[in-house]
């Protein structure tokens, strides 16, 4: 481990952390309320998840075990740097494994494996707003959230259909938190949303650039929005992941030549390593990464 | 015909420091009627339009408004919510500037939808029926309902406009010189647009313009305002046959005869 | 059968504040009634105040002294001191009005322009237009011209309109402003048909008619305006 001692705790200094952790206080019992709050400068350009990382630092603990992932995946750039960092300025254990992580830090995905109770998903958020494409002002933004105005919501939905025939919205779907706030829920795909509604670990939003921290606390409703004639669906693959053969997971889009090869595999890096040692095999998966004796007779 | 009137409007002044805005205004809109208020810029007509429409806060006097329950509601005594509650659904508030009363970078449809969607409406295919009724009574194609109105000229946007605010049946319209800047030739279309919407509507309209012929066509009854004050007021033909106060026979006189 | 018009001790003059505020007096001390089923016609030079008088009764010129009392829905109206909107239901449901012209409104046809009183007063639109159909028939307009707005029409043409328009209601009162000035004769003869149905039908009629010929027909009554020169009164 790294020597810790030009650092105070988790980078941030203790009144920026309380300062931090009040408004997430308030977040949380305001569920799916933009708070204000003094984002700090980090050590990283905004856009690679500052508002995440000052989250992280101020509810993290010496006892904690991290786990970060972008898009899903526990080895890209973001996600190692991150999990660097946090090593370095607060000395604590980090993970690759969903279930055992206490402090789960995000961008733009929800692990395939359910969360539990005692967790927390902190998501790095770009823009916190989800009424700002259509209302460019701050202050009638804020006010529409006060009357509880948002018929606005609806239009953008509208202009999909009117567009596309359906909901084109992926990814920032908006949700309604507990019948009141809407909510940007950063932009995850919206196949994430369900697993927001009534979960059971602390979800914690951070806008750095931004400046807003919002919170769904465990177990509360969050609903997506849409019409009656249109329904909120999530996306569907007609194909299981090429490596480990899940079905009913997200998953990416891999390029694997020059000549339009492409394989659809798990966005969730630790969910299809973990099946891949369990045996599960999918149609392109190397026969090397099987453990022996598990192997799954090919379907 | 109502034995009451929609709107009662009391000694409204309003006072930016000490410069008059408008002062001791008084009157009763009742359902159906159009009032012009006519004047100069500067005369206090927008200032007044933007009291009564709770835009802008007067400084003293009252103004109550019947409710479709029937009770009289103190326009400033509400909350905020009720008043933009009341402007989205029972009113609408046409502006000279279409762009300021319109989203610009969304359909036409979804103009005319939002205000459904902001009272609850959640059927896609209700919304746009209703959305492609309203863009037919006044004068759009259908096949422009996805169009953006930035693709629109300056009359079909003021179309676009009126349908987005009268699209929730609203008892009373509020109207900021809603032909200024348009041809002659698309105005005189509009207005006559106007003319026969609040008559099968029954809609009350308040009309600020400084066009006299604007007013004779589209109210029945005018008040002249200058410098803050309503000078004179009255039926609308009688004002303009038979002008009683010094401005206004100014005003009259001043008409180009074409 | 109550008198639907009593005019009593009316003035009017102009105040023209653009010409040093000087007042010129047009009428004063008119007082006369009408009653229902005659038609009487206001005589007199020209300027002698003749349509001022009609304006007033109509609410179109506002009235310095006096009354104007009009028989509506039931009670008694001072017109000359009625709030706009009790003028305009009276104009609505009592008092109708011939104009000499006809102040048209932009793309509204000529048939919808007669039928629009109706409309006004709670009548179907489509049985308002069969009535206005009828009434421009006898009055000779060219059926190819009913879908057309009056805009462009002759003077003669807008001039049959606008009498189809005042005619086709039944207010219990009608004034008319020399409607067949600018008739030729066959139309003539249609008006004051038209006219002898109102008084039959019991309307109080007050005109101005500059045609020797029409004003002998329709006349119960000739109503001398030089009587109720300002001047008189105000010397």
């Amino acid at each position: 481990m790294t020597d810790i001692a030009t650092y105070n705790f988790a980078y941030l200094d203790e009144q920026t952390k309380r300062m931090i952790r009040r408004a997430i206080l308030k977040g949380i019992a305001i569920p799916g309320y933009q708070v204000p709050f003094a984002s700090r400068e980090m050590p990283m350009p905004y856009g690679w998840g500052t508002g995440g990382v000052q989250v992280t630092a101020s509810i993290i603990g010496p006892d904690d075990v991290l786990k970060v992932i972008d898009q899903g995946a526990d080895d890209t750039t973001n996600a190692v740097s991150i999990r660097a960092f946090f090593r370095k300025v607060a000395n604590v254990a980090v993970t690759t494994d969903t279930a055992t992580a206490t402090i789960i830090q995000t961008r733009h995905r929800i692990p395939e494996h359910p969360l539990s109770a005692g967790q927390v998903l902190v998501y790095q958020v770009p823009i916190p707003e989800p009424l700002r494409f259509l209302e460019p002002r701050e202050t009638e933004t804020r006010k529409m959230h006060a009357l509880e105005e948002y018929g606005l919501m609806h239009v953008k939905l509208y202009e999909d259909i009117a567009k596309h025939g359906r909901i084109a919205t992926t990814y920032a779907y908006p949700v309604k938190v507990e019948g009141r706030y809407v909510m940007d829920p950063s932009p995850t795909p919206k196949f994430d949303n369900p697993k927001m509604h009534r979960s059971p670990a602390l979800q914690l939003f951070g806008a750095g650039r931004e400046k807003r921290i919002y919170a769904v606390p465990p177990f509360t409703d969050v609903v997506s929005l849409d019409f009656e004639d249109h329904p909120f669906e999530v996306q569907t693959f007609d194909q299981p992941c090429a490596l480990c053969a899940a079905e009913n997971v997200y998953l990416d889009e891999v390029i694997l030549d020059d000549h339009g090869g492409h394989m659809f595999v798990c966005s969730d890096t630790d969910h299809c390593e973990k099946r891949r040692a369990d045996g599960h095999r999918g149609h392109l998966a190397p026969e090397s990464h099987l453990a022996p004796g598990k192997m799954e007779p090919a379907q | 015909m109502t034995d009451e009137p929609l709107l009662r409007v009391s000694g409204l002044s309003k006072f930016y420091g000490s410069r008059i805005g408008c002062e001791n205004v008084t009157f009763d809109l009742w359902p159906g009627e159009v009032l012009a208020v006519v004047g100069e810029s500067g005369s206090g007509k927008t200032t007044l339009l933007n009291c009564l429409s709770t835009r802008l806060l007067p400084s003293s006097g009252t103004a109550s408004y019947r409710m479709r329950d029937g009770q009289f509601r103190e326009l400033y005594r509400m909350s905020e919510a009720e008043r933009r509650f009341l402007m989205r659904t029972d009113w609408g508030f046409v502006h000279q500037n279409p762009a300021d009363g319109l989203r610009m970078t969304v359909s036409a449809g979804a103009n005319v939808g939002e205000r459904l969607m902001a009272v609850g409406d959640r059927h896609y295919g209700k919304i746009r029926a209703t959305a492609v009724d309203w863009l037919s009574r006044v004068e759009i194609d259908e096949d422009r309902i996805d169009d953006e109105p930035r693709a629109f000229s300056g009359g079909m946007r003021q179309r676009l406009q009126i349908a987005r605010n009268l699209v929730t049946g609203p008892r009373l319209v509020f109207m900021d010189e809603p032909t200024g800047g348009l041809d002659v030739s698309v105005q005189a279309r509009l207005l006559d647009l106007l003319r026969g919407l609040v008559t099968d509507l029954g809609l009350a309209a308040i009309v600020v313009t400084h066009d006299l012929a604007v007013a004779r066509l589209l109210s029945q009854r005018m008040m002249v305002m200058k410098d803050g004050r309503v000078v004179e007021s009255g039926l609308t033909d009688r004002v303009l046959d038979d002008p009683r106060a010094p401005y206004t026979q100014l005003l009259v006189s001043s008409i180009l005869q074409v | 059968m109550p008198t639907p018009l009593v005019v009593s001790d009316v003035a009017k003059s102009f105040t023209m504040h653009l010409r040093d505020g000087i007042k010129l007096p047009v009428v004063a001390g008119v007082s006369f009634s009408i009653r229902a089923g005659e038609c009487a016609v206001l005589g007199g030079p020209s300027g002698a105040g003749k349509s001022s008088i009609l304006k007033m009764l109509y609410g179109n010129y506002a009235v310095d002294e006096g009354q104007i009392i009009v028989q509506h829905e039931g009670g008694l109206i001072d017109l000359a001191n009625a709030s706009p909107r009790t003028v305009l239901a009276v104009r609505r449901q009592t008092i109708g009005y011939v104009s000499q012209f006809l102040r048209t409104v932009p793309r509204v046809s000529a048939l919808d322009v007669v039928a629009e009183p109706l409309v006004e007063r709670g009548e179907e639109r489509e049985s308002a237009r069969e009535k206005a159909r009828a009434l421009l028939a006898q009055l000779n307009l060219p059926e190819k011209l009913w879908a057309l707005p009056p805009a462009t029409f002759s003077g003669g043409e807008q001039q049959r309109v606008n009498i189809a328009r005042g005619f086709i209601t039944e207010h219990p009162v009608l004034l008319l402003d020399e409607p067949t000035a600018s008739l030729d004769a066959k139309n003539r003869d249609v008006v004051v048909a038209l006219i002898a149905e109102k008084k039959a039908a019991g309307v109080a009629l007050l005109g101005i008619f500059h045609d020797q010929d029409v004003r002998d027909a329709v006349a119960d009554r000739i109503i001398d305006v030089t009587s109720f020169a300002a001047g008189k009164i105000a010397a």
